[in-house]
This record gives structure tokens, C-alpha cells and sequence, in this order.
């Protein structure tokens, strides 16, 4: 038994060296999904995750083998002791009114915020390190995170990984509206992701067409999360996330036909080698009803339902693992097409043109029963000229009454009439069904009161112009033009000397 | 016996005279290529490009400034040798009717601003400050490497800048200007801490030759668009996004740069013959006084290419793996330890924990 150990032992030793032939397991391991979905107002939102997890202590030991975890966000979680990290950079807004509850939203501009490890002791100097070191990372303008923008929110933003203590101390929260993002922010995400931008779902990040989109916004997350479902050891994940909404008027022009090269003006060919799973799905709840259908095309291998925010959903699933659905056309391009019986409505729109002619807006509808239907239309006023405008303009202007003509059905079958025959009140509109009666109505004109201008002004100014004009002008015209001339008195003239004399006489001086 | 020893003799003086001929010849050849290798004494690239105008209608500030990084790249500088300081954003500007794109020319075939751009310096970073720190070194320690001009004495750098100048000046952002007194002291505190092997400053502004009048360091080589008291004028405007698309100097420049590749042996004298006054409008002007090689041995690839000087050799040479420390390694990153208890997420929103939770510092709850 003791001579035995010692064999036992010296037999493992010599196993070890001997172990090193075989390859290691992967401790890491990446999965990549895009999740399409055709949202309710005709557009599409594209959502891509790219999700690597590590399977390693990063906090406890020297960590110099980076195999699919990027090595830049690997240094930064053991230098920083990042517990967690979310920095998301997005440009517009998700309308949530139009579009339905979304998967992840992130504020406009850049959002970052973080759970420091408990054994940090300066976390604001660690902060605002950290935010340096991201703004050269991400090329984006994170640096402008001070004590002016930071806060320490203390209930909400609790740690979405796992957490054995929520000191919120060591929580930091900053968001910049005013960044932008733009291609130099997007480069180096996808340099972060495992297969570049070369195979995979990722040939499809093009950013001429991702930027070209209502919504852009693009994120990171590192946590820590369970590696198993007994949850006894930690792993590390990150997760790329990208989300796009595609506008149906300015990319779709205004068709509601979707297929991947439309979008992305790129096909899927190959799944990236790295990863474990490779999946696009497709969101086609809500369309198998009657009055629309959503074909997708390649049909799909399989479906996915479950309940997602609250709501069950139907998805269709495409496995870029699976060989047989890139196998046979060396590319997958999913189209997706609504198919609608033909609309039963009609318009006819003419615009106004100034001076010429009025707007006129005609519209065929059917009202559902029950229900009330809103009609609006904004329009604008032009400018008139001083001369258009009518003696009495504070009066207002008048928008003339909008007509609406009805075939309203009856409860009682009318027979047909004879128009000698019957009174005159039931003659006045010709009736050819006897199921509904014919109604012209009309709404109120509309008096609109348009700020008017200060006629009295031209009269003002003229005659203030005028008088400043003549009193300088005539002042400077008199000085300038004025000679005087040196008179000298006159000495005689016979009424003169005649006058002297009467004035003699009286004993009164001479003139 | 005499005549075979005098004939061996002849022979061996011959045989030696051949040889000393032959040497001298491989000699000469050897010295040519070395001197060859030594003709410029840089052994880095570095790039700094900087657009200083912000606002829509200087569309035309940033495409050039993205044209002369589009082709530093094509030649070989990398990423993490060019500082990129755009002022504003165009290509993601919400009035560019075709986003993330920048055009040089209306018939819209090159996209200067790419899918690969890295710009280092962006929108309100872009300040006089930021610039002369870059250019001297003098950064706060936080700074990531991507923003920092790490260059050293054997380094050649680019400086290229574009905006709206003045006789003296030149304009960052409409908010602050950078004088030509300024940037010459820059270039000779650069000089002085040894952060230059030989400069090439370009600049495409409005009487772009008063920014170089006052530069006093040694080997300094300048070019500007314009002399004093003209403007320099853009090329083209384009119909589609509404605003000229660039300046006229850096789009011949461009479509000069655009025949250059990694091994071409264009020199200096033809880059300062791109843009005649026939096309330009404006004179562009060049100086090359502080500089002490020859413009016509200066190669185009010496400021803007990297173009490594590389020997290339047959032997083979073997490495030994250090197998005994990478498997202990392994060994050591295997032995994960299990926890005993099992671990949980935290909730996202406990209410009862955060109503009754306690507060510290000065801030205020309200309690309902």
C-alpha cells in the first residue's frame, strides 16, 4: 500500500507533463444573435448581440491569455476592479408610441455607468480614470465626465450582474447628451468583437447604412453573471449590443418590402468561426391575421415562442450553424413581405399655389361602427402684399367649411319612389339603394385671426422724414446759399425831401 | 626556377589587383546602398491633422483634413501614429443628406471619411490648448495613448491644418485663434525637448504663408495655400448637400497624393508644383530655408508614408518555447475554487429595502 502511493503519485507526475499534448477546453466562449423585428408604423428595427463569456477570476490572478475577451476591456476590469460596466452611445429616440415597448433603450448621446469592487478605495479617482481611458478607447469625447456630471444614484441602477452587497458608493452614473456617434465610434466597437467585422453577423455593421436609420444606439456591458444554473462560480460577460431602427419612407421609400441586403446592403455567407451559436430571428407575432400576412422568405428551419416583455411572441429562427440554411445559395438574404388584400380607400390631394389656387383634399373612408374618426389637416397662411389686404383686417380671414357626404345605412328599407308621386322633401336626393340614405353635411367655417400690420406706419414715416429732412436740410441750404450784402442808406428821393418839409413844418424830426 | 617564382609573383600582384578591383567595386556598390538606407534620418511617421472649423458650412474643412489622413493611411502611417482633431462632426451631421459619408468631389466616388476612421480629438476637444499640448507633450497624465504625440528625435511628423486665417492667425472653433508667434515657439519648444527628426507643416487657409514666416527652428519644411493679403478659395460646390465640398489647394494635392504609392520616388519639388496659380486662384507658397537636406532628395514617402527600411534575410533561426512556465500557468488558472453557496443576482427595484434605506451626507429624502 505505501509502495503503492508513491507508484500512483509518480504515475499522475509523469501524466501531467504528458496532459499538456491535449487542447485546453476554451474557457471562453462567444454566442451572436440579431433579433429583426417589423415594428407596427412599417419600419424595422434590427437589434444585434454579440455575447462573449469568460470563464476566468479576473480579480485574483495574473491574467495574460486573451483569446476571444478583448484584451483593452480584459486590462480595464483588473486594473479599475470593475465590478460593472454599461457605456452605450445613441443617436435619436425610441418611440415607444410608434413602436412598441423596445429591448434595451439608452438615453441620447453617451451614458456610462459603473460598479466599482469593494476594495477600491479613491473611486472617484478611479472614475475619472476610467472615463479617460474609454474616451481613447472609444474615440468619443468621454473625458468631459467630471464631478459636473456624475452622480451616485442611490436606489435605482442596481447591478444587473450578480452582486453580494449594493454599497452604492462605489455607483457611479455620468451621461453627455451633446456626443455624437458617428463611424469613429463604431470602428473601434467592432475591432472589440471576435470576428471583426469579416464573418459572421457582423459583416452586416456597414456604417454607411447603420447611421442612415431613425435610431442608432450601440453599447457595451460587462458583468458578472452565473456560470451555471447551481450558480456556484462566477464567469465574465460582455455583451455588444447594437440597435437600429430603419426608416420605411427615407430608406424604404416608402415600400414596405424588407430584405437583408436592403437594410445592411450586405447578405450573410458564413457564420463566424469562433462562435457557438449563430442565430437570426424574426418577429412574426401579430401578422397572421386576416387583413395582413408577413411572408418570410427562405421559410425558416424553426420557431421560437415565448413570452417577452410581457407579450407572447412568435419568432422564426435561422441557424447560420445549421448547414442547410446557407448551403444551398452560398448566402442568406431574408426577405420579409407584407401581403394586404387591396385597399378599398382613396385620395385625391391638390395643393395650393399662391395666388392661383386653394388646397383641396378629398378622401374616400369607411367608418368601423362604433367609433369616432378625427379628421385634421395643418395649413399655413401666406404672407399677403400691403396691397391684398382687405379694408377691415382685424376682422380675421375665413377658411371655408369642409363637406362631408355620407351613405349612411337605414335600419327600415325605403322603397323606391315615384318623384311626381310623393312630397317634395323626400325628392331631393336620388336614391338607388334602399339599404341607406345619402347625407351631405357641413362643418362650421373657420375665422382665423392673422396678426395684421400698422397701416398708419407709411404715413408716419413720411411725414416724420420730411420734416427732419426740411428743417436740417433747409437750415443747411439757407446758411450755405444766404449772401449779405452791406446797404447803404439812401440819401434822397423827391417823396423824402417833400416829407422833411411837411415834417419841418409840424416842428418833428427829419426823416 | 627564378622565372617561375617571378611568374608565380606576377601572378599572385594580378590576382591581388583583380581582387582590390572587384572590392572596391562591391565596396562602392555597398556604399551606395547604405548611403541609400541613411538618405533620411527618421526611423518613425507621425501624422497630426487637425480641422479647426465648426458649423455646417465648413463641410469642405473637415473633407480636407479627412483626404490628407485618408491617404497618410493608404501610404502606412497607423492609427496609433496620427492625432486626428476634427472640430465638428459632418459625416454624422443630422443636415448631410447621405450620413457617415464625406465627399471630396460631387460626382460623390470617394468617400474620404471611410469605415475605418479613428479621430482622436473631437468636436469641443479641438482647442488651442489641446493642440500646443499635443505638439509639446505636455499632457495630463490620464490622457490615453491614442491622444498623445509620442514621437522622439528620429521621428518625421506631419502637422496639417485647415480653417479660416488670417495675416497672423488662424481661427479654432470661432471662439479662440492661434498666432503664428505661438506656434513657431511650439515648434522650437518640440525642437529643444527633441521630438522632431524634420517637420513638414502644411497649411490650406486664407494667407496660410504668415503662419509659417515666423518659425526659427531648424529643419522645418512649410507649405501654405496662399500667400499674405489673398484667400485661398474651395473647389466645388455640390448641388445635392448644399455647401462646397473642399479647398481647391488640398484637392489637387489630393488627386497628387492619390498616384503616390509606398515605393514611389517623387520628391518634394513636385509637391510644391501642385497647384499652379491657374488653378488655385491664390499663389501657394513653400518655404525651405530651416531645412538642411535638398528638397529634390526629400521623398513624398518621408512625411507622409511609413515606409520601413527593411533587410531581408535567408537564415533561419529557431525559437525555444518556454514550456515550463506556460504549463504551470495553465495549471495554476484551472484550479478555479467552487464557492460553496450559491450565488444571486441582485433586484433590480426592492422597494421596501430602498424606502427604509438610510442616507448618509447632506442629501434630502422624501419620505410619503
Amino acid at each position: 500500500m505505501a509502495a503503492a502511493l508513491p507508484l500512483v503519485l509518480f504515475v499522475l507526475l509523469l501524466l501531467g507533463p504528458v496532459g499538456r499534448g491535449h487542447a485546453e477546453p476554451p474557457r471562453d466562449s462567444l454566442r451572436e444573435e440579431l433579433v429583426i423585428t417589423p415594428l407596427p408604423s412599417g419600419d424595422v428595427a434590427a437589434t444585434f448581440q454579440f455575447r462573449t463569456r469568460w470563464d476566468s477570476e479576473l480579480q485574483r490572478e495574473e491574467v495574460s491569455h486573451y483569446r476571444l475577451f478583448p484584451k483593452a476591456l480584459g486590462q480595464l476590469i483588473s486594473k479599475y476592479s470593475l465590478r460593472e460596466l454599461h457605456l452605450s452611445f445613441t443617436q435619436g429616440f425610441w418611440r415607444t408610441r410608434y413602436w412598441g415597448p423596445p429591448f434595451l433603450q439608452a438615453p441620447s448621446g453617451a451614458e456610462l455607468w459603473v460598479w466599482f469592487q469593494d476594495t477600491v478605495t479613491d473611486v472617484d479617482k478611479s472614475w475619472k480614470e476610467l472615463s479617460n481611458v474609454l474616451s481613447g478607447i472609444f474615440c468619443a469625447s468621454l473625458n468631459f465626465i467630471d464631478s459636473t456630471n456624475t452622480v451616485t444614484p442611490t436606489a435605482s441602477f442596481k447591478p444587473l450582474g450578480l452582486a453580494n452587497g449594493t454599497d452604492h458608493n462605489f455607483l457611479r452614473y455620468a451621461v453627455l447628451p451633446r456626443e455624437v456617434v458617428c463611424t469613429e465610434n463604431l470602428t473601434p466597437w467592432k475591432k472589440l468583437l471576435p470576428c471583426s467585422s469579416k464573418a459572421g453577423l457582423s459583416v452586416l455593421l456597414k456604417a454607411d447604412r447603420l447611421f442612415h436609420t431613425s435610431y442608432h444606439s450601440q453599447a457595451v456591458h460587462i458583468r458578472p453573471v452565473c456560470r451555471n444554473a447551481r450558480c456556484t462560480s462566477v464567469s465574465w460577460e460582455l455583451r455588444q449590443t447594437l440597435s437600429v431602427v430603419f426608416d420605411a419612407f427615407v430608406t424604404g421609400q416608402g415600400k414596405k418590402d424588407w430584405s437583408l441586403f436592403r437594410m445592411f446592403s450586405r447578405t450573410l455567407t458564413e457564420p463566424c468561426p469562433l462562435a457557438s451559436e449563430s442565430r437570426v430571428y424574426v418577429d412574426i407575432t401579430g401578422y397572421n391575421q386576416d387583413n395582413e400576412t408577413l411572408e418570410v422568405t427562405p421559410p425558416p428551419t424553426t420557431t421560437y415562442q415565448d413570452v417577452i416583455l410581457g407579450a407572447r411572441k412568435t419568432y422564426a429562427v435561422y441557424d447560420l450553424l445549421d448547414t442547410a440554411v446557407i448551403n444551398n445559395s452560398r448566402n442568406l438574404n431574408l426577405q420579409l413581405k407584407w401581403k394586404s388584400p387591396p385597399e378599398s380607400g382613396y385620395v385625391h390631394y391638390q395643393p395650393a399655389q399662391d395666388r392661383l389656387q386653394p388646397h383641396l383634399l378629398e378622401m374616400l373612408i369607411q367608418l368601423p361602427a362604433n367609433s369616432a374618426t378625427k379628421v385634421s389637416i395643418q395649413f399655413e397662411r401666406a404672407l399677403l402684399k400691403w396691397t391684398e389686404y382687405t379694408p377691415d383686417p382685424n376682422h380675421g380671414f375665413y377658411v371655408s367649411p369642409s363637406v362631408i357626404s355620407a351613405l349612411v345605412p337605414s335600419t327600415v328599407a325605403a322603397k323606391p319612389v315615384d318623384w311626381e308621386e310623393s312630397p317634395l322633401f323626400k325628392s331631393l336626393y336620388p336614391v338607388s339603394d334602399s339599404s341607406s340614405y345619402f347625407v351631405r353635411l357641413y362643418t362650421e367655417p373657420l375665422l382665423v385671426n392673422l396678426p395684421t400690420p400698422d397701416f398708419s406706419m407709411p404715413y408716419n414715416v413720411i411725414c416724420l422724414t420730411c420734416t427732419v429732412v426740411a428743417v436740417c436740410y433747409g437750415s443747411f441750404y439757407n446758411l450755405l446759399t444766404r449772401t449779405f450784402h452791406i446797404e447803404e442808406p439812401s440819401t434822397g428821393g423827391l417823396a423824402k425831401r417833400l416829407a422833411n418839409l411837411i415834417r419841418r413844418a409840424r416842428g418833428v424830426p427829419p426823416l | 626556377m627564378v622565372a617561375s617564382s617571378f611568374l608565380r609573383k606576377c601572378l599572385t600582384t594580378l590576382a591581388g589587383l583583380l581582387l582590390l578591383s572587384f572590392g572596391s567595386l562591391a565596396a562602392s556598390q555597398i556604399e551606395d546602398q547604405t548611403e541609400q538606407f541613411f538618405r533620411s534620418g527618421h526611423t518613425n511617421n507621425w501624422a497630426v491633422l487637425v480641422c479647426t472649423s465648426r458649423f455646417w458650412f465648413n463641410y469642405r474643412h473637415v473633407a480636407n483634413t479627412l483626404s490628407v489622413y485618408r491617404s497618410v493611411k493608404r501610404l502606412g502611417i497607423p492609427d496609433s501614429h496620427i492625432v486626428l482633431m476634427l472640430a465638428d462632426d459632418m459625416a454624422c451631421n443630422p443636415r448631410n443628406p447621405k450620413p457617415a459619408t464625406v465627399f471630396s468631389h460631387k460626382n460623390m466616388e470617394l468617400n474620404v471619411y471611410g469605415d475605418d476612421v479613428e479621430v482622436d480629438y473631437r468636436s469641443y476637444e479641438v482647442t488651442v490648448e489641446n493642440f500646443l499640448r499635443v505638439l509639446t507633450g505636455r499632457i495630463p497624465p490620464s490622457t490615453p495613448r491614442s491622444k498623445r504625440l509620442l514621437s522622439d528625435d528620429r521621428s518625421n511628423i506631419l502637422i496639417y491644418m485647415t480653417g479660416h486665417g488670417g495675416n497672423g492667425f488662424l481661427k479654432f472653433q470661432d471662439s479662440e485663434e492661434i498666432t503664428n508667434i505661438e506656434l513657431a515657439d511650439a515648434f522650437e519648444q518640440m525642437w529643444q525637448k527633441r521630438r522632431y527628426n524634420e517637420l513638414l507643416f502644411i497649411i490650406d487657409t486664407c494667407q496660410g504663408a504668415s503662419m509659417y514666416e515666423r518659425f526659427y527652428s531648424p529643419n522645418i519644411m512649410a507649405l501654405a495655400s496662399s500667400q499674405v493679403g489673398e484667400d485661398s478659395l474651395s473647389h466645388q460646390p455640390d448641388p445635392a448637400i448644399g455647401v462646397h465640398l473642399m479647398d481647391r489647394y488640398t484637392f489637387y494635392v489630393l488627386e497628387f497624393l492619390e498616384e503616390i504609392n509606398p515605393a514611389s520616388q517623387t520628391n518634394m519639388n513636385d509637391l510644391f508644383q501642385v497647384c499652379p496659380k491657374s488653378l488655385c486662384v491664390s499663389t501657394p507658397g513653400h518655404r525651405t530655408d530651416l531645412f538642411q537636406r535638398d528638397p529634390k532628395n526629400v521623398l513624398i514617402t518621408d512625411f507622409f508614408g511609413s515606409v520601413r527600411k527593411v533587410e531581408i534575410t535567408t537564415e533561419t533561426i529557431r525559437l525555444q518555447p518556454d514550456l515550463g512556465n506556460m504549463e504551470s500557468r495553465y495549471k495554476k488558472e484551472w484550479m478555479d475554487e467552487e464557492l460553496m453557496e450559491p450565488l444571486k443576482y441582485a433586484e433590480q427595484l426592492p422597494v421596501a429595502q430602498i424606502i427604509h434605506q438610510e442616507v448618509t451626507g447632506h442629501q434630502m429624502l422624501a419620505r410619503w
